[in-house]
């Protein structure tokens, strides 16, 4: 009997990853022939701040800014094989998300789709203000009265993903759910198991992992010439999981794409952002990889099994993002005779005159920054000569725009009141967020899914 | 007897991860044999002092002997993290080369 194979392949790992991903990944799947899904993970742990302030200029705005690149290549395809397409490309503006991928369904003459939209995740209106405050540390409840609150989200779960798949969604647009819960929801609408059957929710779990951060499994973010090669990479493959019903894990890319998946790769995303390997906290389940076992099995083959689950933890984490006041950087180069020197003598000019009014980090870049041609020739860098090119780089923050300032002045200055030869000046002053951490208990959050165009 | 001193990134490989100030790191041996060196010499105490500049509060490990791999959870080393630190590299991403540039003991 064959067994039940259901494939997972992922075509982002953030906000801002490379396009074009997608289609080498459909083609596989499509040649495969069975059932399969293509998530995209997108949101990042600010990324959704950001995307809340770009709703706050244009409430048509606020979602994934590549939605209709990313989408566009492949959406005919999935559509017509059935391939759902599940990504937390909604960001702060799901129903604009939404909105965007059904008006591009119509451009491209495709039947009216079944988008789905799952809901509760953003907890920012006032009616949470008071569960908020409940569920911060002291401290963080004394900056967040201090500051202007940018989002508020709860990371969700799998559930309304599964539930909106198994209504026939061929599309589901998420804002803040747990990375994983994008392939744990389709694993679970295509498995049918049950939402207490932990071990297999903790592989699902852990499928997600692998796959959330897109080319981190096949090769990306890897290579160290002569110790860690990795073909191709300037093509690199994203990655596809092979689940079975028992909770199997196999972990391939498409065989066109550059890239590599070995046990190397697996062992390294597998650990990425983990804490403590016996509980790894979603809010499906905690999940315990201590008696996993990685078998590379060859031919960008990784198989991972062993993997064990408890019960999903009874509070659901929330990032809370805040007004973060501003950051300054500035720069200057100085290179040739003495570069270090004229550099660090800029660095203490700089010190000396805002030190007093500003925290200020110092860093002295050296390789090639100025003498170089711009078609890339020029003196290069040679161990056994030193030759200096130091790049200065002054950062600090503060609530106070105009103290914060400061530094890109100063900077600036020294092309005139500094040391010979400096050039380059580049400064930026841009807005942070802070972000607070509360748990909030499930009880008070209400996660939900609507089809676009039925519910709002 | 002699010392065998050597970079660990010689029988290694890392990766590392952050949330908010806090960094993980992994450490995989490239060979089986090698995994009870890493277990002997990169103990709490010698990660903690290795990244001393940065003030870490608490440094833990944990062992996954089948995937001959350590995970490091440090808390405080990334100078409050994304949001607050002045690092260009204010995720911590590139200190995984930091712990593998550490000399360990091979004998």
């Amino acid at each position: 009997m064959v067994p039940d194979i259901y494939r997972v392949a992922c075509a982002a790992g953030f906000s801002g990853d490379r396009l074009g991903v997608a289609k080498p990944l459909i083609d596989a799947l499509l040649k495969h022939g069975g059932p399969a899904c293509l998530i995209f993970e997108s949101l990042a742990e600010r990324t959704l701040a950001l995307a809340q302030l770009e709703r706050r200029q244009n409430n048509q705005l606020g979602y994934e800014p590549l939605l209709q690149e990313m989408i566009e290549p492949i959406l005919s395809d999935c559509v017509q094989a059935g391939i759902p397409i599940i990504g937390n490309f909604g960001a702060a503006n799901p129903f604009a998300a939404a909105a965007v991928i059904a008006s591009l369904a119509k451009e491209k003459n495709l039947p009216e789709l079944k988008i789905a939209v799952v809901i509760g995740d953003d907890i920012s209106g006032s009616d949470y203000q008071r569960i908020i405050e409940a569920h911060l540390a002291k401290s963080d409840q004394e900056l967040l009265a201090q500051s202007q609150l940018v989002s508020a989200n709860v990371y969700l779960g799998a559930k309304e993903i599964a539930d909106a798949l198994t209504a026939g969604a061929q599309v589901v647009v998420t804002g803040r759910v747990a990375d994983p819960a994008l392939t744990v929801g389709p694993l679970m609408a295509h498995f049918k198991k049950s939402w207490e059957d932990w071990d297999f929710l903790a592989s699902a779990t852990m499928a997600g992992h692998l796959l959330e951060c897109g080319a981190q499994v096949t090769g990306g973010y890897f290579a160290d010439p002569g110790y860690k090669d990795v073909p191709n990479l300037s093509n690199v493959g994203f990655p596809i999981v092979e689940f079975d019903s028992q909770g199997n894990i196999c972990v391939t890319k498409p065989e066109s794409t550059g890239g590599i998946v070995n046990r190397l790769t697996v062992t390294e995303q597998l650990l990425y952002e983990l804490h403590d390997p016996a509980a790894y906290l979603t809010p499906d389940v905690v999940a315990d990889i201590t008696r996993a076992t990685i078998c590379d099995l060859g031919n960008n083959r990784v198989e991972l099994t062993g993997i064990k689950g408890h019960p999903k933890p009874h509070s659901l984490k929330a990032n809370i993002c805040i007004d973060g006041g501003w950051l300054a950087e500035a720069e200057i180069s100085y290179a040739g005779h003495h570069a270090l020197e004229r550099a660090q003598l800029a660095a203490q000019i700089i010190c000396d005159r805002i030190g007093e009014d500003l925290a200020l980090r110092i860093d002295f870049i050296g390789s090639s920054s100025v003498f170089m041609s711009d078609s890339g020739e020029g003196p290069l860098i040679n161990p056994s000569k030193s030759f200096e090119d130091i790049r200065l780089r002054v950062a600090a923050a503060n609530q106070d725009r105009q103290l914060a300032m400061r530094v890109c002045r100063e900077v600036t200055a020294l092309y005139t009141c500094g040391p010979a030869g400096g050039g380059g000046v580049r400064t930026s002053l841009k807005p942070r967020l802070n972000t607070l951490v509360a748990m909030i208990p499930r009880a008070e959050i209400r996660p939900s899914y609507v089809f676009y165009g039925e519910g709002k | 007897m002699k010392n065998h001193l050597t970079p660990l990134h010689h029988i290694a490989h890392a990766r590392t991860g952050d949330k908010g100030s806090r960094s993980n790191m992994s450490v995989i041996a490239y060979r089986k044999e090698d995994f009870p060196i890493l277990q002997r010499e990169l103990t709490e105490e010698k990660v903690k002092d290795h990244f001393g500049f940065r003030h870490p509060s608490a440094v833990k490990r944990y062992d996954l002997p089948n995937l001959q791999a350590l995970n490091f959870v440090i808390d405080d080393l990334l100078d409050g993290g994304v949001n607050l630190s002045l690092n260009l590299d204010s995720h911590g991403k590139s200190l995984s080369y930091w712990l593998l540039s550490m000399e360990i003991d091979t004998k």
